[in-house]
């Protein structure tokens, strides 16, 4: 939607537009499987049948970062780990969000105080927009992350664009390295 | 054989290539010196009394009161079963030890002897800094010849087990100790 995005004012059109393209994106986010530790055992059960994470359409886990709107870093981000993160959050298309699961993705969790090789939160490497805490988290409470997530989805507007608008600074903040 | 009646062995063998050996502890241990250690290692294995075919584990330990750093070597001889399916028979056990100078740390490498001690050479380097001489898997680095690392990245500054191994600052950009968190490992 390039062509619309950022060039009209929050009007009458792009409102409606805005309600039909936000229940589209929102009831459709494919998740990448990204399994880093031992909160990917929870990412996986919310995909199995007693949580099924297909009922708010966010089953359809990507083994591609390409086909991927969302991004759950489950598990421990380590120093070695963070470019490739970093790469794969690259690969992805707009429009995409972040997640971080569980403690040591979002501030280092156990490792925080004496852990040499791990990152003290993803954020600082790709920026996140839901955090989902717990040592891991409960399949409930990523589902819940989800949903807050199409909350999230449900106010955006085309108007006002954050990934057409805040590019430059979103690949500025983050290290520069491969 | 008991490790007493090997240590008598090799120290018949091998005279001086034999250090201080420690029998009354849980773990027995024969203590042999780092330039003696690649013909001891091809004597344990080959000798038809001793046969230690089977490298169980290597342990790096930091002894920084002593001012040294010390690979500790666990040897199984193990029988192979008679017929299939059966299983495995332990013949007898010996644990080696290697000990090494702090500031200059080399011991030949066993790697061509056992070839589990390829990879465990290889985190012994890493996050030890015990550097293997003669590694198969080696890299040339700013400091020489030593095994490639296998845990922390290739670039990575120091050796993390280390007793006095300071935390990094920052990694390629991203900041790493908080205000909160520590500059070194607490022992």
């Amino acid at each position: 939607m390039s062509w619309i995005e950022n060039r009209l004012e929050e009007g009458l059109i792009v409102t409606s537009l805005d309600w039909a393209i936000n229940w589209g994106r929102r009831y459709s986010i494919w998740p990448m499987t990204f399994g880093l530790a031992c909160c990917a055992i929870e990412m996986m059960a919310i995909g199995a049948s007693r949580f099924d994470v297909d009922r708010f359409g966010a089953g359809a886990f990507r083994a591609s970062p390409r086909q991927a709107d969302l991004m759950i870093v489950a598990g421990t981000v380590t120093y070695k780990m963070a470019s490739r993160v970093k790469r794969l959050y690259n690969q992805m298309p707009e429009p995409k969000y972040v997640m971080a699961m569980g403690a040591c993705t979002i501030g280092g969790g156990p490792y925080f105080k004496n852990g040499y090789h791990v990152v003290k939160g993803v954020d600082l490497v790709v920026p996140v927009d839901i955090y989902v805490p717990g040592c891991p988290p409960r399949p409930e409470t990523l589902i819940e992350g989800i949903m807050r997530l199409q909350d999230m989805i449900k106010n955006q507007t085309l108007a006002r664009d954050r990934w057409q608008g805040a590019k430059e600074k979103v690949i500025a903040t983050t290290p520069s390295f491969v | 054989m008991a490790p007493e009646e090997i240590a008598e062995l090799l120290r018949k063998e091998f005279g001086d290539g034999v250090a201080d050996s420690k029998f009354d502890t849980a773990h027995p241990r024969i203590g042999v010196k780092p330039e003696a250690w690649p013909k001891i290692a091809r004597f344990l294995r080959d000798d038809a009394r001793l046969g230690f075919n089977f490298l169980r584990c290597v342990t790096a330990l930091d002894l920084l009161e002593d001012d040294q750093l010390s690979a500790t070597f666990d040897l199984h001889a193990v029988r192979l079963p008679a017929k299939e399916g059966a299983d495995c028979e332990l013949v007898h056990g010996l644990c080696v030890e290697v000990r090494t100078p702090r500031n200059d740390p080399r011991i030949p490498s066993v790697a061509d002897v056992w070839r589990a001690a390829d990879w465990h050479e290889r985190e012994a380097y890493d996050l030890m800094g015990i550097l293997f001489e003669n590694h198969p898997d080696s890299v040339i680095g700013p400091k020489g010849r030593h095994p490639r690392r296998i845990l922390c990245p290739d670039d990575w500054a120091g050796h993390p087990l280390r007793k006095d191994y300071m935390f990094p600052m920052e990694y390629h950009g991203i900041p790493a100790v908080t205000e909160m968190g520590q500059t070194r490992p607490v022992h």
